[in-house]
């Protein structure tokens, strides 16, 4: 098996796997962080999104080939602390309700606000449709969103 | 149920106190029935060798006046891990935020409703866990009091501080050892409503910090050492049954540890618990087992396998006729009847009568379904998230004839339920592998085989009858034709029953291979849908106001001379009025279109309004008004996360849930060809609460059936069409706006 370096939350990583390994297997499996989730598998629900390079990417459909030289940030590496204007959003308005879907939700709402601090509403809602989640907390989903967006001026 | 705060408990039969090794107090108490009387707890007790066998929910107070809740019932999304001990924390009379809550493990031994099921965890544990905290409260201030000589009526409390008459005061953690040593009392006051401090406000989710961090918190976050994963090959119809399997490629793969088979296990607990039959297969199943996630789904793949299907192969349209001859038949059981519908409609001025479809529906957890078991000679230890625990360890004990007490059940936060996780099937699969292979491993669904290898939500039918004389409604029957079961007991005791002098209600099955249970309120689900459509073309038809006909009946039902009636016709006038004033129903501006339901299901009576608009020449849902009574409030914002939830749920599978079978396959497989609502497709969600002092009702289920009725009474305000099949989508030409006759 090919032996992949990869940067994961600023620390590099050295990880042997099978070239057709997904990122979120590596991830969850090799490096402990299930932060990340596994939702689908086919890029169509959002559950396992992380950051590379600053971009929000589903990490269920990306081989380690593709993120070489790359920067990842997992939940786990958005804040030390749950300190991120997202997560702080997400804990005041009390997001969750099973919660297993909220990283993906949150590293989407936190990759979109980054490209765009000022969203209108028709904004956030294009942004965030991309990601299920089966509770259906969409409106405090928004509502965090724009709370985010608010405190990161 | 008005909330009682002199009712008398027998708290012996219930609770037991000690010591703590450490100093402290523990109590241990049951929320659900007595424990049985050899239950003992011999101080001191070690905490870390607790076996939680004889309690399922302990509360420990520190000697640093911390409290520690053990909360016993699985959290599924439904926010019990954080309503739960607030009720305790409440009477106990401490401060919210100087409580920890830690999930309970299994009680397999002494208790019955560990349960998350049917919105029942709040309205059964609201009187146990309120005369728990009290309890221990009137133990540490008896404690305060003695060592202060004064009656401890005289001691008052506040947030874990104790005042004597005198000004003195005395922390919780003071007093916690002597107060562990005295008498459980015998009668503790409780606080009258007026008093509360915890309840009634908002309390955020327990496990926010962690859920926001991403800390490992799901069954599928679960690690131990050594494990290893298994993902299981199941047939690829229903019905099938494993012929042979060549594993020759799998078993080449990289980090393929295994491939087995498991059946037999399965088929002796069918044997001896044949109701099992319905949530398993008996086929055989072949189980890769591989050291990582990923290498045991690949290896899945390059099984080949062969299955015979000696038995019906059942595809949708078999189901469709099937619903459809039970419904035209005669073959019913008769689940209440009053008065002689069929010589009400003889005797009928006209009679209306529609049917109304629905398909089968997934559930869809987020999280797949896994389960975590590793067995030894000494001890069967199962991991994971599931809805009804105890079920299921007893049934691990049956199927792999391991004593009880031999059984460790813990249960992780759940990724969704909606009635998945009732079931437990992968439970047993996970136990019948780790039998087999002697490792700790981790049974993991691919979202293909969750999908596919379901227990859904069973097709069904609803044919309703009514008959109006002089302009009243005279009879009504209703007819429930359902892929392998009926609804339960209740629900032909559910609104209109009292109302309608002639009242039927009739139910037939049709018995499938397809494996169906409990979804998130079921039959309620879809009967809401289709009782108040219909209601609104009862209206229509008798030409008088939809709402005022649906409050006119229920001001005909005497529910204190039927004490089967489930709801209460008072609090549904309330609700019904309420919706009215806030949705501005019959005020809505010209554009938009309003559809109106009242329901009564889970013990809490609710009504909600849509609020539909044309845009692009289709409706779109804006806004749903829902008002709810579920009695007492414990936690609003959890509360207000659930009601949303549920109306959002009901809105997306009436609007998209579609799922169907071809031969015995499911039609879908993931999320490219089923469809669940997401953020753009959300209405605005507005709700107002009933204020009272009545017990509190659950609220993971009641705000979800009606949703699908408002939007469908909408969506005939706004293009002329009447909606009878699930999911609307499916029929476009329907959704648009009927056109106009012009004449002239």
């Amino acid at each position: 098996m090919p032996t992949y370096q990869i940067k994961v939350n600023g620390e590099n990583k050295s990880v042997d796997v099978s070239s057709d390994t997904p990122l979120l297997w590596v991830l969850r499996d090799h490096l402990d962080l299930v932060g990340t989730k596994y939702g689908c598998g086919i890029g169509l629900c959002g559950a396992c999104t992380v950051h590379v390079d600053g971009t929000a990417m589903r990490s269920c459909s990306m081989t380690l080939e593709q993120v070489q030289g790359k920067s990842i940030t997992t939940i786990e590496g958005l804040s030390e602390f749950g300190e991120h204007p997202v997560q702080q959003a997400w804990k005041e308005v009390d997001v969750p309700q099973c919660g297993y879907c909220q990283a993906g939700q949150i590293m989407t709402a936190s990759a979109f606000l980054e490209s765009n601090p000022s969203p209108t509403a028709d904004e956030i809602k294009n942004a965030m449709h991309g990601n299920i989640c089966r509770c259906a907390s969409y409106n405090r989903i928004y509502r965090a969103v724009e709370k985010a967006a608010e405190n990161m001026d | 149920m008005e909330t009682n705060n002199t009712m008398a408990f027998s708290r012996r039969a219930f609770m037991r106190t000690t010591g703590l090794a450490g100093g402290g107090m523990l109590i241990g108490f049951n929320l659900f029935q007595a424990c049985k009387p050899q239950v003992k707890l011999e101080p001191p007790v070690d905490l870390s060798t607790l076996d939680y066998k004889d309690f399922n929910a302990f509360i420990k107070i520190a000697e640093n006046g911390v409290v520690t809740i053990f909360s016993p019932n699985p959290e599924i999304g439904q926010g019990v891990k954080t309503s739960m001990p607030m009720i305790i924390a409440e009477e106990l009379d401490v401060a919210w935020k100087n409580v920890h809550v830690v999930q309970g493990k299994l009680d397999t031994e002494n208790f019955d409703r560990q349960v998350a099921g049917g919105s029942q965890s709040l309205r059964h544990g609201w009187d146990a866990l309120r005369q728990t905290g009290a309890t221990a409260k009137q133990m540490l201030v008896n404690a305060a009091a003695a060592r202060w000589g004064v009656e401890a009526s005289e001691c008052t409390v506040s947030e874990g501080v104790i005042t004597s008459p005198t000004g003195e005061t005395l922390g919780y953690g003071d007093v916690v050892t002597e107060a562990a040593q005295l008498e459980v009392p015998e009668k503790v006051t409780l606080k009258k409503p007026s008093e509360y401090k915890i309840i009634g406000k908002d309390a955020q989710n327990v496990d926010i910090d962690e859920i926001i961090t991403g800390k490992p918190l799901f069954g599928l976050d679960y690690k131990a050492d050594g494990m290893v994963y298994a993902a299981v090959v199941r047939p690829p119809a229903f019905g099938q049954q494993l012929t042979t399997f060549d594993a020759t490629k799998a078993k080449g793969m990289p980090g393929v540890l295994d491939v087995v088979t498991i059946g037999e296990k399965a088929r002796k607990l069918i044997e001896a618990q044949p109701n099992i039959a319905g949530i398993l297969s008996d086929s055989d199943k072949v189980v890769v087992i591989a050291e990582t996630t990923w290498q045991a789904f690949k290896a899945k793949e390059a099984i080949e396998a062969e299955w015979e299907d000696d038995v019906r192969m059942e595809s949708t349209e078999d189901h469709d006729a099937e619903l459809n001859a039970l419904l035209d038949g005669k073959e019913f059981n008769t689940m209440r009847e009053d008065g002689n519908v069929d010589k009400a409609f003889a005797e009928a001025d006209q009679v209306l009568e529609r049917t109304y479809e629905a398909p089968f529906l997934p559930h869809n957890c987020m999280e797949p379904m896994n389960f975590y078991a590793h067995i030894t000679d000494d001890k069967v230890h199962l991991v994971g998230p599931i809805q009804t625990p105890a079920w299921k360890a007893g049934a691990v004990s049956a199927m792999l004839d391991r004593k009880p007490e031999e059984i460790e059940l813990e249960m992780t936060r759940q990724g969704g339920g909606f009635g998945r996780r009732l079931y437990g099937d992968f439970v047993l699969e996970a136990a019948e592998i780790a039998d087999k292979i002697r490792k700790p491993v981790k049974v993991v669904y691919t979202r293909e085989d969750d999908m596919n290898d379901g227990i859904y939500r069973m097709a069904l039918k609803y044919r309703i009858k009514a008959g109006i004389k002089d302009g009243s409604v005279t009879a009504y029957h209703l007819k429930e034709a359902a892929v392998n079961s009926n609804m339960y007991g209740l629900i032909p005791n559910f609104f209109p029953a009292g109302a309608i002098e002639n009242y039927k209600v009739d139910a037939a099955a049709y018995k499938s291979n397809i494996t169906t249970g409990a979804w998130r309120a079921p039959y309620t689900n879809f009967l809401a849908y289709a009782e108040q459509s219909f209601f609104d073309e009862l209206a229509e038809l008798m030409e008088v106001d939809k709402v005022q006909m649906r409050i006119d009946l229920l001001k005909k039902v005497d529910a204190d001379a039927d004490e089967r009636i489930q709801y209460s016709p008072e609090r549904m006038i309330k609700v019904i009025e309420t919706a009215v004033e806030k949705s501005g129903w019959g005020n809505a501006p010209s554009n938009v279109y309003q559809g109106f339901v009242n329901y009564y299901c889970h013990n809490t009576h609710v009504a909600e309004v849509a609020d539909v608009k044309i845009e692009d020449g289709l409706p779109v849902v804006k806004k749903v008004t829902c008002v709810v009574d579920c009695g007492i409030v414990v936690n609003p914002l959890g509360a207000l996360n659930q009601i949303e939830g549920g109306v959002l749920d009901g809105v997306g599978h009436s609007m998209y849930g579609d799922f169907g079978f071809e031969n015995g396959k499911p039609t879908a497989t993931n999320y490219d060809r089923y469809r669940l609502i997401r953020m753009k497709e959300a209405p605005v969600v507005e709700t107002y609460f009933i204020e009272n002092e009545i017990a509190p009702t659950g609220l993971g289920e009641p705000t979800l059936p009606p949703a699908g009725g408002a939007i469908a009474n909408a969506f005939k305000a706004a293009t002329g069409n009447r909606l009878y099949q699930q999911p609307f989508s499916k029929f476009p030409e329907l959704l648009k706006p009927k056109e106009k006759e012009i004449i002239g």
